[in-house]
């Protein structure tokens, strides 16, 4: 008899659908720079806005191997977002993530103000996030939202592809 | 948001680059910052950019100049945004920074 339990995350009052998603401004990492960019420049048509554990966790890799098996970044902006720093993100985007960019929140203030802040258990001083899926529109309307509530989950990516589908014509 | 009229692309704690952004602030200039692949063989975009892969190098889309290496950049922004001279040390300070290489930031590597 395996003895263990998926570990299920609190309620948290996180950014959900018909929300706008807060601005916000950070560094946003691609395959060849990295400089300061805000939320509201960057969106100008449909967005997938994913939060991710740390860069190298296995939740952050399945994330980015979902995205490139779904091709999302071919029909709409895919921006990651994660604690980790710029040089981390251009390791994974060298690897994985193709079209994806992302970016560096190593305080976690953007993480917060989502309500997606995750802290890990025995290690001092990180605040991570729960994996999150926000789908934008031009406006920064939230029309599709997924929050982890448990430890590890992991996206539906059938619902995000469906969503897109709504969203893109 | 507008945009700066100035773009620098820039290494962090790279002294040349500090000697630009000192000017840029000096003329209280807008800049955009974009920090750059470390390694020199990368940095392909400031190659497509400015021709050479060297940092800093800045595009001022208000005179449509793109150009590389400090002592350059540093003229090119006292003849445009400074009036008449401002800066009576240059000479001895060109000599001091540019000559010896030892960082990996300006020119080859």
């Amino acid at each position: 008899m395996p003895d263990f339990d998926v570990v299920s995350l609190p309620e948290t009052d996180h950014v959900s659908e018909g929300d706008a998603a807060p601005d916000f401004t950070r560094p946003l990492v691609n395959e060849e720079y990295w400089g300061d960019r805000a939320l509201d420049d960057v969106v100008s048509g449909p967005t997938l806005l994913v939060f991710h554990p740390m860069d190298g966790a296995f939740q952050a890799t399945y994330l980015y191997n979902t995205i490139d098996d779904h091709g999302w970044a071919d029909d709409l902006d895919v921006l990651g977002l994660s604690i980790s720093s710029p040089y981390a993100h251009k390791r994974l985007l060298a690897e994985r993530g193709e079209g994806v960019r992302i970016f560096s929140d190593p305080g976690a203030g953007v993480i917060e103000e989502y309500g997606v802040a995750h802290d890990i258990d025995g290690m001092t001083g990180i605040t991570e996030t729960r994996p999150a899926v926000f789908l934008l529109d031009a406006d920064r309307t939230v029309e599709y939202a997924w929050v982890a509530s448990e430890h590890p989950e992991f996206p539906d990516a059938e619902a995000i592809d469906d969503a897109i589908d709504r969203l893109v014509d | 948001m507008t945009e700066p009229q100035i773009t620098l692309y820039r290494l962090q704690a790279c002294p040349y680059c500090e000697r630009v952004v000192r000017t840029l602030n000096r003329f209280g200039l807008e800049y955009e910052s974009r920090y750059v692949e470390p390694m020199h063989s990368e940095r392909n975009v400031v190659k497509r950019v400015s021709g050479a892969r060297s940092v800093p190098a800045i595009v001022d889309r208000e005179t449509g100049v793109t150009m590389s290496e400090s002592a350059n950049i540093v003229e090119y922004l006292e003849g445009t945004y400074g009036g008449a001279a401002t800066d009576g040390g240059r000479a001895a300070d060109d000599a001091a920074t540019d000559g010896g290489r030892a960082v990996d930031a300006e020119g080859g590597a």
